[in-house]
């Protein structure tokens, strides 16, 4: 392999693994606030230790987080060297936003949570965690922004050699950055949720602290309800913004090679890149790609065929992520609305229960596929119809990125092995080993 | 001008983030040295507890700010210290991953093999930033398109291995004072000794560093230029002096202000001299990247000056909020507390 695609796959194997991680974050915050909330306002000491217990297995998965987002950022310098150049006046402007204005306030702050809880009062460390969980939150807008600007390119001019900013608000307020931004918060807080759900049903089967992981189940099952059925809607928007910004990635994903007016959308499937069709087509609705992606059942749509070779994505790679993350998203709203309609005595139900335990790692797989389907399905650009990811890498040597990649894989390994496992551990420990709750600590 | 103020802003975001983090550096490295227990050690991670995430936050700062204020030099920066500074990210990454899990379990080799990360996860970093610097005071050898003329070896010249060594003590001596002030009574006289006992080998080294600085680079033209940027040297050197001087009245608090001084006047010394270059190259000085050929559109440097302007000082102050809350001395039976590493 050259250094294209050993620092593509650098690249995926950081961002992959940095995003096991991020989305726990972004949305566990918001829960264990609330959960903080609760306690402060009505002084119940079980919505204290479900605090502490939520928490610390928040502070185990926010670690790894933080470390990993560090070498994504240094590594547009170190391996995309010409993509940083290009961009930099907008995409470096938009990294360094976030780490002034909200990564410095979720480091600091998080630590003032953790050990302020005797030096602080009860509104100044509740404080704490919501500045937390505001603060991941802008910091997934920031970060989404430049993505976004990668997928959708506004508000620059090619000047200088170079993409320059002429435009800040139409960057950090086109309509595509918004809705990436809320597609990708809203899968974190059904991964968020359903993280809640699964370990309290695995506590509940057992009928181990049923009062501590029902109140559990209550807080994160309307919370993971509201989001799944978001998701699909917001999904949707999401899709269909693609018609007009990115048309080959949309293309790619419904696997439609030719373009048709009124095209149909086909539940079953399967793309033949070789031959430019599908192999398999079958169980089609009428007019609903065309009716989806433009509100208008005669609308045209454009196929693969209509880009040149070098300049399609990855055909199967793309629809395989699409189809499966849609089906996910289907799994989720009914997984939650049946943990929802059962949230007032939920230890009597143990097959959702077992289901529920089992779905622990759905929503992760579906955030990683959505990635997935946002960079693979952008291919072969990196910056949308600007700049080619074969034109934006290092002019280094390739038996230094053979090493790191190599590194990357066997340190993040390991790293994910062992915060699993101590996952594992905290969370089937259960609030019971934690010191007893009031003045025992 | 603007490019100017931005090149000063540079040279702030390094210093703040070599004063803060130099002491938990320092602190990791150490280590070994005072920390023979399992609660010794302990103490040694506690006593950055609260303070380490948000330190480490002032380097991505720093690179963010490379990246939007001059993203020329940001690209051939880094592409070009590819190896070190991905040695850096390694031992950042282990170092954090340390501190958060090591107190998670209970067995021997559990906790020995976080304790090796923390300490090489601690020296690596102070050692390569120094290195990396003092290269790039004496210039790389870098072409007309930004590509480097050599390896990992080239940066490990004399000059270059005489700024990690001092980048080394100048972070011990502040971690010991460090330890001096934060931790329990059995480790706070450690701390302070080390730092006594480091000082004079840092002098020494400061004192060789300075020298060689004037044959190996051309740092001290801009001083002799504007005689106004002595001070920073002074300051360096004025900081050293009263950091022993507070060190023998057992003022630790002073004696860590002093260090800090010392850091912060030797990199502004460092990044003042280098004025208006960020990447001097040593094959020719016209492949230099400057603050004004490197630098992102007037746009750019207007935006993300309002809002350095307004954030940095915002930092500053919940950062200080955050030190004087949890500036109280450690005691052994703080490390039975939930949260404690």
């Amino acid at each position: 392999m050259d250094v294209l695609h050993l620092s593509r796959l650098q690249f995926a194997v950081s961002t992959y693994f940095h995003f096991l991680f991020v989305p726990l974050t972004l949305g566990l915050s918001i829960l264990v606030a609330v959960m903080e909330t609760i306690y402060v306002r009505r002084g119940d000491e079980e919505y204290k230790r479900m605090t502490k217990f939520w928490g610390k297995l928040f502070l185990i998965n926010f670690a790894i987080g933080v470390v990993t987002g560090i070498t994504l950022e240094f590594q547009f310098g170190t391996n995309w060297s010409r993509y940083s150049a290009f961009v930099g006046d907008i995409f470096g402007s938009l990294l360094a936003i976030e780490a002034t204005a909200t990564f410095f306030l979720e480091s600091t702050f998080i630590a003032v949570w953790v050990f302020g809880w005797e030096r602080l009062s009860k509104r100044a460390h509740l404080t704490a965690i919501w500045l937390v969980a505001i603060a991941s939150n802008m910091s997934a807008f920031w970060i989404i922004v430049a993505n976004a600007w990668m997928q959708s390119p506004v508000g620059y001019v090619i000047r200088n050699g170079r993409a320059e900013l002429t435009d800040f608000m139409a960057v950090i307020t086109q309509r595509f950055a918004i809705l990436e931004f809320l597609h990708t918060v809203g899968g974190a807080y059904i991964l968020a949720g359903f993280f809640v759900l699964g370990i309290s049903s695995w506590h509940l089967l057992r009928r181990q602290n049923v009062s501590f992981f029902s109140k559990s189940f209550r807080v994160a099952a309307a919370f993971t309800l509201i989001f799944s059925i978001f998701e699909l809607l917001q999904g949707h928007m999401n899709a269909e913004i693609l018609g007009t910004k990115q048309p080959a990635k949309l293309a790619a994903m419904e696997s439609q090679w030719e373009t048709q007016n009124g095209a149909s959308i086909n539940l079953i499937q399967w793309p033949d890149a070789a031959n430019e069709r599908n192999s398999i087509q079958t169980l089609s609705i009428p007019k609903m790609l065309s009716l989806l992606a433009h509100y208008n059942p005669d609308a045209e749509v454009k196929g693969l065929k209509a880009y040149p070779r070098d300049q399609r994505p990855p055909v199967l790679v793309s629809f395989l992520s699409f189809r499966i993350m849609v089906g996910l998203v289907f799994v989720f709203i009914a997984l939650s609305g049946w943990a929802w309609l059962k949230h007032s005595a939920p230890e009597k139900q143990s097959f959702l229960l077992r289901l529920l335990v089992w779905t622990i790692p759905l929503p992760y797989l579906a955030c990683e596929l959505g990635w997935t389907l946002a960079e693979v399905g952008r291919q072969p650009w990196i910056v949308y119809r600007i700049m080619r990811t074969s034109d934006a890498v290092s002019p280094i040597a390739t038996s230094q990125v053979a090493i790191s990649v190599a590194a990357f894989i066997v340190v993040y390994t390991l790293l994910g092995v062992v915060d699993f496992y101590l996952l594992f551990k905290y969370a089937r420990r259960g609030p019971a080993d934690m010191p007893a709750p009031a003045g025992g600590r | 001008m603007l490019e100017t103020i931005w090149f000063v802003l540079w040279g702030v975001l390094w210093t703040v983030y070599f004063v803060l983090d130099g002491f938990d550096l320092g602190l990791g490295t150490l280590m070994p040295f005072l920390a023979k227990t399992d609660d010794e050690r302990r103490i040694i991670f506690n006593a950055q507890g609260p303070f380490w995430d948000g330190n480490e936050v002032w380097l991505l700062t720093a690179g963010g700010a490379t990246f939007a204020a001059f993203p020329r030099t940001y690209a051939t920066m880094f592409s070009a210290l590819y190896t070190p500074l991905m040695l850096l990210l390694f031992a950042l990454i282990l170092r954090g991953i340390a501190i958060e899990f090591r107190s998670k379990e209970d067995a021997t080799w559990w906790r020995t093999t976080w304790d090796t990360c923390m300490i090489v996860g601690s020296f690596l970093p102070a050692l390569l930033l120094g290195v990396a610097f003092a290269n790039i005071f004496q210039g790389l050898p870098l072409d007309a398109d930004g590509i480097m003329h050599g390896n990992l070896l080239t940066l490990l010249n004399p000059y270059g291995l005489l700024g990690g060594l001092l980048f080394v003590l100048l972070f011990l001596v502040h971690g010991g004072l460090w330890l001096a002030i934060k931790g329990d009574e059995v480790m706070r006289p450690r701390g302070a000794r080390a730092a006594r006992i480091l000082w004079l080998p840092l002098l020494l080294v400061a004192v060789v560093f300075l020298i060689a600085t004037a044959f190996a680079t051309d740092l001290y033209s801009n001083l002799l230029r504007w005689p106004l940027l002595w001070v920073f040297p002074i300051l360096a050197v004025l900081g050293l002096l009263g950091s022993r001087f507070f060190m023998a009245k057992q003022s630790y608090w002073k004696a860590w202000g002093a260090s800090a001084a010392t850091i912060a006047g030797a990199t502004a010394f460092g990044v003042a001299g280098l004025y208006p270059r960020l990447l001097p190259s040593r094959l020719d000085p016209a492949f230099s990247l400057t603050a004004f050929n490197s630098a992102s559109s007037t746009l750019t440097l207007k935006i993300m000056l309002g809002v350095a302007l307004f954030f940095v000082p915002v930092v500053l102050i919940y950062q200080f909020w955050v030190y004087r809350t949890f500036a109280q001395p450690l005691r052994l039976e703080d490390l039975e507390r939930p949260e404690a590493y």
